[in-house]
């Protein structure tokens, strides 16, 4: 049983966890609470796996796994390097908030096939796991590729045309970058370098001209396509037909995050921090994240669906964990991972608070939020406190990684970059607060309750009393702690630099 | 026991050859189902000792009637075709249980004993050309199972059957015709046919007959090419699927065409490689170009069908296109990923068909419409179905993404960036026709048809399960696949020199 519990045998089990839920949840197909229980259960035990996890990795002693060797030279394999570890303990973490909010937002709209909605959720986190802790690119494309299919019934729940056709566009592009470029450059890499075995200084160094690693890291950067790099981000505005949670799980937790995460994680270990900057082959890619910043948010500036802006705000604010990859330097590759963990806190949060608002009031667009701060207060003071971190302002977590981004810029000497970044900041004030401000100070509309069908008696009680009427607490309280969350990773930003100082130092 | 083991070369072909005397006279369908059954089981453990051997020593040699090679006629077994015995037999092996209940639903019940022989006789004829080391022994196997084929095709209900069979007879003698025209104009240059000793001769030969030998390789090769319906001589293959029983169809697309490549490889790298230096001539492009021809023409193809045993036969030409692909690169990784895909094809192509047949005995239809929703009902098979879908699209994890590895790297070899493209953007289309089926599948909602389906039954379900198992299973642990296809590439490679 000791044996079981080495740091070795829970690496593979922070990935047979959520497997093994996945499989006994449909045996409770019929037992709401059972089931709804199993993923619970398993939420919470990968949760404490992973961050028995940490002690290892921050004593520099990798736990690693490898699996079986799947053609020479190419394995199934997992090793826990700094980087996967903060997104596996941001995943697995955040696993339990949304299973929680998933279960009130679920329950509270009587939606259909809820079985198939948490089978695919655990294995979504499965191969979330896998994509952290995989210790090559065999081992990362295989569960980047679960991922993607994991995910496509999610993204169509509702079985809709319209969900089944973003489902499509969702499929296809993101399959079909990963096979047309992610794959090539895998392939090619293993031909330049002789491995995909992830390695610190990067596996690529001194293997190829400018030239070639302008072309790798361009099928890299677009073949990932999870990363919604513009001009191939247009699936995920599409993929807003989900149901909240699964939106959140795309945002904060999985999808684009896992997106991201690959593209840092290649940058850092198949790259090389000093061999991709030294050859100058990563300049397209800073001015491109930096154009992707700023035009999301524009973009998101003009979106009158809450959940369609905060579709455009992710494709910018991941675009800062790409431009912190791109820059390949310490302090940018240090800004973009923090960007992975306080993004994911305050996306989630943004997310939880617009499923709730549908939840409590059937609301989507932004107009017909005026004054909603009056009858869900608890909800909007979560979305001020996300909004504030996603924008950065201090004491909240985002803060930091805004923080490291600008200063790396100037290092690095881009300072159109620097003003940019100011510029994006400037644009996040006025798409998320502008929301906020609506919400507390303008008066409720009178001529919107149209849109409180299936929860009328409610919204009319809120309008004749003026009292509070709120989400169900399973998905308020969710909220709120993800909310306090991007509090709490303000201050503890001294654990997570020293978590990941050994990485972004490329050792 | 070393008097049976020292004969097990002939009784892999003389077993199934009695049996199919045997099941000629029964009269019922159930006896006969249990002898094939019984011959179907034995033979995986005879070709499993046979590559046992040749993976541990020396290929084996085996001489018929006890006359001495060259002239008498000898079989051969080395690694590589070792392997398609052991593909074929297995592959045989595991979807026999699949056939009673389906033969039972869509033949009549006077014709059950006659398919059984039919079948047996079939795979005879398919291993017979795997082992034999004789080009013209080979010849009488390639009929054997040919028109075994023929029958076995033309027995399906649906009328077009006899059509479709009539037409795969008329191109399928055509490519016979060839074959054994080049094996006359070899014979006549060297005169032997035993193959390894062809193989030496035509050195010299061709030296003295440069274009008899070129002229022999060109009608071997076409020959050969439309029984393995290389594009654009597929045309007969998908109505001999789409209208073949549905174990006909599980059965041919594992192991007939499969076994004409092995032909093609043991023809251009075996007999002629040495002598004509196989990877320098131009046909070698040729065939690349036919086939990413074929692995775009048969994928697109694919898209449009709404038959989807249609569908899949045009898959097939496009897989197959895979495999003379790593044929047509002529080198280490590339052949290593054609015979790999050998196999990885066959396991999966079964695996599809054999869940189309499981929905065609329980709702009989495999129209695309008319399977909407079907997931539900048959939640088994069609994850299985889902599952080997996967593979033909190469998704890592599954063998398909085994052998599209070989492939890209041999590609790259010869520098083929290109080529890369054309791998990975064919797969793509691979994507349309295998999700929109999974979709219909597992997100539509209930057709009439559907309406009433259960899963499976046991016999049916276990093979399918036990092919989409093996699809993952040898998309991690490649030692039994891609582990021997590299020794065979490395010799026929080696061959070479």
């Amino acid at each position: 049983m000791t044996a079981l519990l080495r740091p070795d045998c829970l690496v593979l089990a922070s990935m047979i966890i959520p497997l093994v839920a996945a499989l006994v949840i449909p045996v409770f197909h019929n037992r709401s609470n059972l089931r709804e229980g199993v993923t619970l259960i398993a939420a919470v035990l990968l949760c404490a796996t992973v961050w028995s996890l940490l002690p290892g990795v921050m004593a520099g002693k990798p736990p690693s796994y490898d699996v079986v060797e799947v053609l020479p030279g190419v394995a199934l394999a997992f090793k826990i390097e700094p980087l996967g570890m903060l997104f596996g303990l941001i995943a697995s973490t955040l696993w339990i908030v949304n299973s929680v909010y998933s279960i009130g937002y679920m329950r509270a709209h009587n939606e259909p096939r809820q079985t198939t909605y948490y089978v695919c959720f655990a294995i979504a986190l499965a191969s979330t796991m896998g994509v952290a802790f995989a210790k090559n690119l065999f081992t990362l494309f295989l569960f980047y590729e679960l991922l993607t299919i994991s995910t496509y019934p999610l993204v169509t729940h509702n079985r809709d045309s319209k969900s089944m056709s973003s489902g499509r566009l969702y499929l296809m592009l993101l399959l079909g970058t990963s096979m047309l470029l992610f794959l090539p450059a895998i392939i090619a890499t293993f031909v330049l370098a002789g491995t995909t075995d992830f390695a610190p200084g990067g596996i690529l160094a001194g293997k190829a001209g400018t030239t070639t690693l302008i072309v790798l890291l361009a099928l890299f950067a677009f073949g990932i396509g999870k990363a919604a790099v513009m001009p191939l981000h247009f699936w995920l505005p599409a993929a807003m037909v989900a149901p909240t949670p699964v939106s959140a799980l795309l945002h904060a937790v999985a999808v684009v995050k896992a997106g991201v995460f690959c593209v840092a994680k290649i940058v850092l270990y198949v790259f090389g921090l000093d061999s991709l900057s030294g050859s100058g082959a990563n300049v397209w890619l800073v001015y491109l994240a930096t154009a992707c910043i700023v035009g999301a948010s524009l973009i998101a500036l003009s979106r009158g669906n809450l959940k369609a802006r905060l579709a455009y705000s992710t494709v910018s604010q991941l675009a800062y964990v790409v431009l912190g990859a791109a820059l390949a330097t310490s302090a940018g590759l240090l800004g973009g991972a923090l960007q992975i963990a306080m993004h994911a806190v305050g996306k989630i949060t943004l997310f939880f608070c617009a499923g709730a608002i549908y939840i409590a009031t059937h609301k989507t667009e932004i107009k017909q939020l005026d004054g909603i701060g009056r009858t869900m207060p608890f909800t909007m003071l979560a979305f001020l406190i996300g909004s504030l971190s996603i924008i950065g302002i201090p004491p909240l977590g985002g803060t930091w990684s805004k923080w490291y981004l600008a200063l790396a810029a100037a290092d690095a000497g881009f300072l159109i970059v620097v003003g940019a970044l100011m510029v994006s900041s400037l644009l996040n004030v006025a798409y998320l607060l502008s929301i906020v401000g609506r919400a507390f100070f303008l008066p409720p509309r009178p001529d919107d309750d149209d849109h409180g069908h299936g929860n009328g008696h409610g919204h009319a009680n809120g309008h004749a009393e003026g009292g509070i009427h709120e989400a169900p607490l399973a998905c308020v309280i969710p909220l709120s702690l993800t909310a306090l969350g991007c509090i709490v990773l303000f201050f503890q930003i001294d654990n997570i630099t020293a978590l990941l100082a050994p990485a972004a130092a490329g050792k | 026991m070393t008097a049976i083991s020292a004969q097990l070369p002939a009784l892999q072909v003389v077993l199934p050859l009695l049996g199919a005397v045997l099941a000629a006279l029964m009269r019922r369908g159930t006896p006969a189902f249990a002898l094939t059954l019984a011959i179907s089981w034995t033979l995986p453990f005879i070709s499993g000792a046979l590559l046992y051997q040749t993976l541990t020593g020396d290929p084996i040699s085996y001489r018929l009637g006890g006359w001495e090679p060259p002239f008498g006629i000898e079989y051969r077994v080395d690694v590589l075709n070792a392997f398609v015995l052991m593909l074929v037999s297995s592959v045989g092996a595991v979807i026999l249980p699949f056939a009673h209940r389906s033969v039972a639903s869509e033949i009549d019940e006077d014709k059950h004993a006659w398919f059984y022989c039919m079948y047996l006789l079939c795979l005879a004829g398919l291993l017979g050309i795997a082992i034999t080391g004789d080009a013209f022994n080979a010849f009488v196997f390639l009929e054997i199972s040919s028109l075994a084929t023929y029958v076995l095709i033309a027995l399906g209900r649906d009328r077009r059957a006899l059509l479709s069979a009539f037409q795969y007879l008329i191109v399928g003698t055509i490519g016979a015709t060839l074959y054994v025209l080049g094996v006359g104009l070899i014979y006549l240059v060297t005169g032997t046919l035993n193959m390894h000793d062809l193989s030496t001769r035509l050195v010299e030969a061709y030296a003295v007959y440069p274009q008899p030998v070129l002229a022999g390789l060109a009608f071997i090769v076409v020959g050969v090419g439309l029984k393995l319906a290389l594009f654009p001589m597929h045309v007969w293959l998908p109505n001999a699927y789409a209208y073949a029983p549905s174990v006909v169809s599980a059965f041919l697309a594992a192991t007939a065409t499969k076994v004409a490549v092995y032909l093609l490889i043991r023809f251009s790298f075996g007999v002629f490689g040495k002598a004509v230096a196989f990877p320098t001539l131009t046909v070698t492009d040729l065939i690349v170009g036919l086939s990413i021809a074929a692995m775009f023409v048969g994928a697109a193809a694919a898209v449009y069908q709404t038959d989807l045993k249609r569908m899949l036969a045009y898959s097939s030409v496009s897989q197959i296109g895979y495999i003379t692909l790593g044929v047509g690169l002529a080198n280490q990784a590339g052949l290593t990923g054609g015979i790999v895909h050998l196999a990885n094809h066959a396991i999966m192509k079964a695996a599809l068909f054999l869940a189309l047949g499981a929905a065609v005995y329980r709702i009989g239809t495999c129209k695309l419409n008319d399977l909407s929703g079907i997931g539900r009902r048959m939640p088994l098979t069609m994850t299985a179905f889902a599952i080997a879908g996967f593979g033909l699209i190469g998704t890592p994890g599954t063998a398909g993404f085994i052998s599209k590895w070989y492939l890209a790297l041999g590609s790259l070899e010869v520098g083929g960036w290109p080529l890369l493209l054309a791998i990975v953007a064919s797969s793509m289309i691979a994507v349309v026709y295998v999700g929109r089926v999974v979709e219909v599948m597992w997100f539509r909602e209930e057709s009439p048809h559907v309406k009433g389906a259960s899963e499976a039954p046991l016999a049916m379900l276990l093979p399918i399960l036990v092919l989409a198992a093996a699809t993952v299973y040898f998309g991690f642990d490649t030692r039994a696949t891609a582990g021997i296809a590299t020794r065979a590439a490395e010799m026929l490679i080696g061959g070479l020199r």
